[in-house]
């Protein structure tokens, strides 16, 4: 048994509601942090992940407070201590790596001296001997050039560059135990793979123990030694990090696991009813009752207790967890789609379309065009059939919004068409757009948060569309907004709620409600589920799948998630840079051969599985333009073959499984590189 | 950046043309002339002459245009009517009183606001905030010519402290001045730092629940080490601009205090030179103001650009 560094005993953290009752939003949380470990806290949002991580630096958030319990550090409450002797402890013993690099270091404030600070803080060397040590730990974190990065300022680095120097001013004081708090959410998938990369290194080169708080199975599956999952506020499960994936013994686990699109497996993940209770809704029994298919009425008046199972190493909250060690639990499923019954008539085409950002120059905007040499998007050509899903799929500044932007009229194009319905041109302006084809193509957004009005009620959003559209009003009106409710499974009551009181998941289907009303002949879908919670996103995921089977509709779906585009796609085009490097249909571009940035996106995919490590063959270098000439993967390309590849355009190869790869190397041999 | 500055230069240059362009034309399409305006019923014979011909009005518009903007360009403002002297010796004194009345009211109301609008922002919501809160929101919604009387009332006659309405000998020493001059900025100041430290409170406040506010104390940082090297110089910098509109607004906008108090300012000049019908004042007088406008502005912005780092290495990319 090794040294344990911290540990919380049943801890409890709550506010006063307005009606002056005690609400907890962490429950009688009890867990131990050994020396060296990584522990992984995963949970949805609002679980309590992140208020039981800064708990355990003695931090508590405003509007909060603790209600009972302790958070010991070497056997001293952090909870009872002063500021005097937290400051002494944090950033010394106990260091932070925040969820937003980009937001958390001071915007003022040069990379270096914010090190710095730590190091004056925290240790007791000279000036010179902590320029050496900056450049050391801006080393150690893998930032090129650490003599000139010391003189940036936060702004001027990337996501994953901020990131880092977030980890090394982290490492600055030598901290005991590392709190990792979503380190990687928000930044693209190969970036997180090897930031994730850098931090196991860490673990493993310092021996620090690490508290790796996170809602993403993946991630977490890669790091972290013993899992804790957090459901309403209390642990439901914890145990070894390989027990808990693999076999995982309470009903929410399961569910969530199973609720994760996986790389491997075509078809729609299944989905988990419901949403996490809000916290103080629940006044006895167990807080999974609602949502879960093993519940007895046993279940319902009486709360469980976390129970040691010798065998398993696990703690587990759950009365009849026997039910899925005896069953046979595959966690290798999935719901399949019904095949897409496409009839090969073209809906929607784009040729050979280039959209710019540039600002028109004066002379330009007297004869109205635009004289970029080297555009955003370049080159699109794609075809999309009726009733098809097609993903657009790359990391933030692929270009993939930015076509989709064009496709709904919000962005002009430079150069080529977008044709609609037999060949009819697409003005790429919307007010030069006749009012049927406005109707035929809708949006849905990312964030229902920001797109739907918080001054209008479900009822007065859906009403607009069907007002705007099809003239409804009255009797006629209200039967179809009940219809579009139900459509989307909610009931006929939501129609008087506002969006605050809907749910993140209810908002969204509220939101696919209002794309629905207009009947779209094709809905273009911008990362609509990366703002979800997993259990969430595979509801919407299968709610799309279910809508589009009843309706014929065609989605264009925009995602950064390989496992996401996986799952709904019956077609997926690959974009770098704006320019598009693969395309073909989905289960054959998911195997190879591929194109080589296609292969650098599988190779960086976290699968919830810690058998399944992520292959790292690039550099996750940003790049803040395409290259004018040559290929656009060129400068991150693992498989570049030479100056062929910075001066000319690729061209297009098709392979036997009907994918096509834009690379100079040929397609056999790339399959046999790849094999 | 050299290019920014001079590109912004240059705006503030053509903003002036356009002033001086309007109050122009404006002086010009009014009904009679600068002269019958201010002589009125005595618009005839001699005078009228002597008058026109004094102001060159019997040359056609634009000449005169041309006349008059060479000459402002200069540093010559023309010719006052009532005062029957140039226009530049009327003007001297009171941009001195002017610029006297508001350096002492920045440099005690610009601190204490920035003080204040701290201290409530450290101490939200608990007795300090409170209490300061409830003063500040006081002294905003008195207005100026009911707090000026008051002070006059209290302080100048029944305390007796100090002179109730600002005599100044052309010859007065500094010392003199200052005397003369704690009621008008008292009163000025009350309003004045009121509004900055609101805004320097929000704006406190929003830095504080920033998230490298939250980093900076898991870090480790001290309180004070915290508020001084992360929060205020986030915070404060959107105040430079407020303070620029502030110090153009003591030059030429404190009107009624000035009137209250008899300040001989520009922003009582203002009201004379008009119930007076001095035209060719008002014209130097718009010229003046609008280019303490424009120039603070312009010291304001390139002030942001220097200490934002952001905006800074923003313009040095492009």
């Amino acid at each position: 048994m090794s040294e344990i560094i911290e540990s919380v005993k049943n801890l409890s953290i709550g506010f006063n509601s307005q009606k002056g009752k005690q609400i907890s939003i962490l429950r009688n949380v009890s867990t131990n942090i050994k020396k060296g470990e990584t522990v992984g806290i995963v949970g949805e949002s609002g679980s309590g992940k992140s208020t039981l991580a800064l708990a355990m630096m003695g931090y508590i958030k405003q509007g909060l407070f603790p209600l009972k319990g302790q958070c010991l550090f070497k056997s001293e409450d952090l909870l009872k201590m002063s500021s005097r002797q937290l400051e002494k402890i944090r950033g010394r013993k106990i260091a932070m790596i925040p969820q937003n690099a980009g937001q958390a270091l001071t915007p003022n404030l040069k990379i270096g001296y914010q090190i710095d600070e730590a190091l004056r803080l925290h240790t007791d060397l000279n000036k010179t001997e902590r320029d050496k040590k900056i450049s050391e730990l801006l080393n150690k974190v893998r930032l090129p050039s650490p003599e000139t990065m010391a003189f940036r300022y936060p702004h001027e680095l990337s996501g994953g560059q901020q990131q880092r120097v977030a980890v090394a001013m982290a490492l600055a004081g030598k901290p005991d135990l590392l709190l990792l708090d979503e380190p990687t959410t928000g930044l693209d998938v190969t970036t997180q793979a090897h930031v994730l990369e850098l931090l196991r290194f860490i673990a493993k080169d310092t021996g620090t123990s690490m508290i790796y708080v996170s809602h993403d199975l993946g991630a977490i599956a890669q790091v972290s030694d013993r899992i804790v999952v957090m459901y309403a506020g209390e642990i439901v499960l914890e145990g070894p990090a390989r027990k808990i994936l693999k076999e995982p013994i309470h009903p929410y686990t399961y569910g969530l696991l199973k609720s994760i699109p996986k790389l491997s497996l075509a078809g729609l993940p299944a989905s988990m009813p419901g949403s996490q209770p809000q916290p103080g809704s629940i006044n006895e029994g167990c807080s999974f009752y609602d949502r879960c298919n093993l519940a007895t009425d046993h279940c319902k008046k009486n709360s469980p207790d976390l129970e040691h199972i010798k065998e398993l190493d696990t703690n587990v909250r759950c009365f009849n967890h026997k039910e899925l060690i005896n069953q046979n639990n595959n966690l290798q499923t999935s719901i399949t789609k019904k095949s897409n019954n496409s009839e090969a008539i073209e809906v929607l085409k784009l040729k050979d379309v280039s959209i710019s950002y540039a600002k028109q120059k004066f002379f330009d905007q007297l004869f109205n065009k635009i004289s970029d040499q080297n555009p955003t998007v370049k080159d699109i050509n794609i075809d999309i059939k009726k009733g098809e899903t097609i993903a657009l799929v790359g990391e933030s500044g692929s270009g993939k919004s930015t076509i989709l932007k064009s496709i709904a009229g919000l962005l002009k194009t430079k150069d080529g068409q977008i044709k609609f319905e037999n060949d009819r041109i697409l003005s790429s302006d919307l007010k030069m757009r006749n009012p049927n084809d406005l109707r035929a193509i809708q949006l849905i957004f990312q964030n229902p948060d920001e797109s739907l009005n918080p001054n209008h009620t479900v009822e007065q959003i859906l009403s607009q569309p069907l007002k705007l559209y099809f003239n409804l009003s009255g009797e006629e009106l209200k039967k179809n907004i009940i219809d579009l409710l139900k459509k989307v499974r909610l009931g006929e009551f939501y129609m008087s709620r506002y969006p605050r009181q809907l749910s993140g998941g209810e908002k969204q289907r509220v939101a696919v409600a209002r794309a629905f009303a207009a009947k779209p002949d094709i809905i273009l879908c911008d990362e609509v589920t990366s703002a979800l919670d997993v259990s969430v996103q595979a509801a919407v995921l299968n709610l799309l799948q279910q809508l589009k089977e009843d309706l014929g509709t065609t989605y264009v779906f925009v995602s950064h998630d390989l496992a996401v585009v996986r799952a709904i796609s019956d077609r997926v085009a690959v974009l770098y840079q704006g320019r598009l490097c693969e395309i073909g249909p989905s289960q054959n571009v998911y195997k190879f051969p591929s194109h080589p940035y296609t292969e650098v996106l599988l190779g960086a995919v976290l699968e919830p599985d810690p058998d399944i490590k992520p292959k790292l063959v690039a550099e996750d270098i940003v790049e803040e333009k395409p290259p004018e000439k040559g290929c656009s993967f060129q400068g991150r390309c693992p498989r570049k073959i030479g100056d062929i590849c910075n001066l000319e355009v690729p061209p297009w190869q098709i392979g036997e499984n009907g994918n096509a790869i834009r690379c100079h190397i040929n397609i056999d041999e790339l399959a046999s590189l790849q094999q | 950046m050299l290019l920014l500055i001079l590109k912004r230069i240059g705006l503030g240059l053509i903003t002036l043309f356009i002033v001086s362009l309007i109050t122009f034309v404006g002086v010009e399409v009014l009904p009679g002339d600068a002269c019958t305006t201010y002589l009125e019923r005595e618009a005839y014979g001699a005078a009228l002459d002597a008058c026109i011909k004094r102001l060159g009005l019997d040359i056609p518009a634009y000449e005169r245009y041309l006349d008059w903007a060479s000459n402002v360009v200069r540093g010559d403002f023309g010719y006052s009517l009532s005062g029957e002297m140039p226009i530049n010796e009327v003007l001297g004194p009171r941009v001195k009183n002017s610029l006297v009345l508001a350096s002492v009211s920045i440099l005690i109301g610009i601190p204490l606001a920035i003080v204040l609008g701290i201290i409530t922002a450290l101490w939200r919501d608990k007795l300090p905030d409170i209490m300061i809160s409830t003063i500040t929101i006081f002294s905003m919604t008195i207005p100026e010519f009911i707090s000026a009387t008051l002070l006059i009332l209290i302080v100048a006659i029944w305390l007796g402290w100090l002179p109730g309405i600002v005599i100044i000998p052309s010859d007065a020493t500094f010392y003199e001045l200052l005397s003369n001059i704690i009621l008008p900025v008292v009163a000025i100041s009350m309003i004045m730092t009121a509004h900055m430290a609101r805004m320097v409170r929000s704006s406190v406040i929003q830095v504080m629940a920033s998230d490298y506010v939250q980093m900076a104390i898991l870090k480790g940082v001290p309180y004070w080490k915290m508020v001084f090297r992360h929060v205020l110089p986030n915070a404060l910098l959107p105040a430079i601009n407020v303070v620029a509109l502030t110090i153009a607004w003591l030059l030429g906008g404190v009107v009624v205090t000035e009137v209250v108090f008899n300040y001989p300012g520009l922003g009582r000049l203002v009201i004379e030179s008009i119930s007076n019908r001095d035209l060719p004042v008002v014209q130097a007088l718009a010229i003046i103001l609008a280019s303490i406008y424009v120039g603070i502005n312009l010291i304001a912005d390139l002030m942001t650009l220097m200490l934002n780092p952001r905006l800074k290495s923003l313009q040095i990319r492009k």
